[in-house]
């Protein structure tokens, strides 16, 4: 692919003495959809934590635009337009709704970064973060704590946002309404690394994918035109079904 | 009446031990840093305060001036230089290196002032009193007390209202996910290590007012910001304030009961509340 806005180069990474990923080659261009998926403990979160800055990796492993930024810090890597949803959330306890989301706001304009982005607009792509703006976030449904952290990463403006599986936890008609917002925020020009257990809701939701599995890509290719078969033998490794 | 006035006493002892208190809470707040040369600061920044009144002539309020400032940079210096190493989920290695800048900010006091008690000259500010009903209330500690509740009240609106105040608590309830918004936690943190020094600078004009300060008496500040705000709650602004008056009224009614009660009182209702409400009286379970 030419012109990729974020693309890893055999991307290591090490809890420790605990090798987690083992070469990763990725990339992803403006405005794309790319998605990740693997079973449980494939590298797929330690990869947005390395690619985010989270954990140390060599410079020339994680470029942007060409630029090698692989170990630049987290807050750095908002200013050069990369947010992240974290696993878990990762709200601001004991802070309100608005607080959260105007922390964002706050650094963005510290930090110069410009986009299509504001608390109005947020509004109205979650309706219910208007109504609950004064509410602290642990007093919220996992749902709206998942449109919270959502749109304090939209709030960084970014041009590349990493989410890490904003589903897991919600019901379906919550996770319906959430992906619901993927294509306005693509239609930003936004590009969005999607990492996802539920392989359906991924392939629906992506342009591309890459499969993973215990550290290495095992799978990459149009999310429409991958098989079951082969994303079945990419993910467990051996002949399971994928359900 | 005797205990009225203990309690007033100790209202306007515990605006003193409110100025200490509320750096430590932030400190803490903040970075989950216990800062143990805490009381040292206070110390260095009063003797600097006493040899700039004698070295320039200028009155308490002028040092006061030229003080805060200073202890700002101090805070920022001692946070970007030592604690930015330290600090992080084990709070051991920031308890240790505070404990080693405490003995070397002790023995550097004591090479350049010695071991001699000294005061800061106030032009007779800190004997003057008013007389309400019965009770005879001093002036300085009329004064402490009022800037006690305007920092409390600042830093409170601060910590509310601001951008820099929600950097703070963003970066004070996960600091990981608070640079996963654009904040530089090194940068938050030298700012509230800053800030925290910098309400020393109030403290350290206003003891070396009440009483002689020598390099050795870091300790028993320390002990009594630290008491504040185990009373108040760890963390929280107004719960240090809070634990300030409680400590003061607890020593202001423990010398009434005996002269020599009056500090071990305050270490009881520490150790009570330790024991039964170990989040502190207004703190949260």
């Amino acid at each position: 692919m030419t012109g990729a806005i974020l693309s890893t180069h055999g991307l290591v990474a090490r809890y420790g003495d605990f090798q987690a990923l083992y070469g990763i080659d990725f990339q992803i261009a403006e405005g794309e959809a790319v998605a990740l998926i693997g079973a449980n403990g494939a590298g797929k979160s330690t990869f947005l934590r390395a690619v985010m800055g989270l954990l140390p990796v060599a410079p020339d492993m994680v470029r942007m635009g060409g630029q090698p930024i692989g170990g630049t810090p987290a807050d750095r890597m908002v200013q050069k337009g990369v947010a992240i949803v974290p696993e878990g959330r990762r709200l601001f306890s004991g802070m309100s709704v608005q607080d959260n989301l105007r922390v964002a706001v706050d650094q963005a304009d510290r930090l110069g970064r410009k986009g299509g982005w504001s608390l109005a607009r947020l509004h109205q792509l979650f309706p219910i973060l208007k109504e609950k703006a004064r509410t602290p976030v642990q007093s919220l449904s996992g749902g709206q704590q998942q449109m919270v952290s959502i749109g304090r990463a939209l709030l960084c403006q970014p041009r590349v946002l990493l989410c890490d599986e904003i589903s897991l936890g919600l019901a379906p008609r919550v996770i319906r309404e959430i992906y619901a917002a993927l294509p306005e925020v693509r239609a930003q020009g936004t590009s969005v690394v999607l990492v996802e257990q539920d392989v359906g809701l991924a392939q629906s939701a992506s342009d591309r994918l890459y499969c993973m599995l215990e550290g290495r890509v095992t799978l990459t290719g149009p999310s429409d035109s991958v098989t079951r078969d082969e994303i079945s033998k990419a993910y467990f490794g051996g002949t399971h079904a994928v359900v | 009446m005797q205990w009225f006035d203990a309690l007033i006493q100790g209202v306007l002892l515990g605006g003193m031990y409110a100025q200490y208190a509320l750096g430590m809470a932030l400190m803490f707040g903040v970075m989950k840093i216990v800062n143990v040369s805490h009381g040292d600061l206070v110390i260095l920044l009063s003797l600097v305060g006493i040899s700039l009144a004698a070295s320039l002539g200028l009155g308490p309020f002028t040092v006061m001036a030229a003080l805060v400032p200073l202890a700002v940079g101090l805070g920022w210096l001692l946070q970007r230089t030592i604690l930015n190493r330290v600090v992080g989920d084990d709070p051991l290695p920031s308890l240790i290196a505070t404990f080693g800048l405490s003995l070397a900010l002790q023995n550097l006091m004591m090479q350049i002032w010695s071991a001699n008690s000294r005061s800061l000259p106030g032009g007779g500010i800190e004997s003057r009193s008013i007389q309400i009903g019965g009770i005879y209330i001093g002036l300085l500690p009329v004064i402490v007390l009022v800037f006690a509740i305007a920092l409390t009240w600042g830093l409170d609106m601060m910590l509310k209202r601001t951008r820099f105040g929600r950097a703070l608590r963003a970066a004070a309830s996960d600091v990981e996910a608070a640079s996963m918004t654009g904040i530089n936690p090194r940068t938050v943190y030298a700012s509230a290590t800053a800030i925290a020094v910098g309400i020393l600078g109030f403290a350290a004009v206003f003891q070396s007012l009440r009483s002689t300060v020598a390099p050795a008496d870091g300790g028993a500040q320390l002990i009594y910001a630290f008491e504040a705000v185990i009373i108040g709650g760890m963390g929280s602004v107004w719960g240090a304030f809070l634990g300030a008056m409680v400590l003061g009224v607890a020593q202001a009614v423990g010398f009434r009961i005996d002269p020599g009660l009056g500090v071990l009182a305050g270490h009881i209702v520490f150790l009570l509340v330790l024991a039964t409400r170990p989040q502190g009286l207004f703190g949260r379970a």
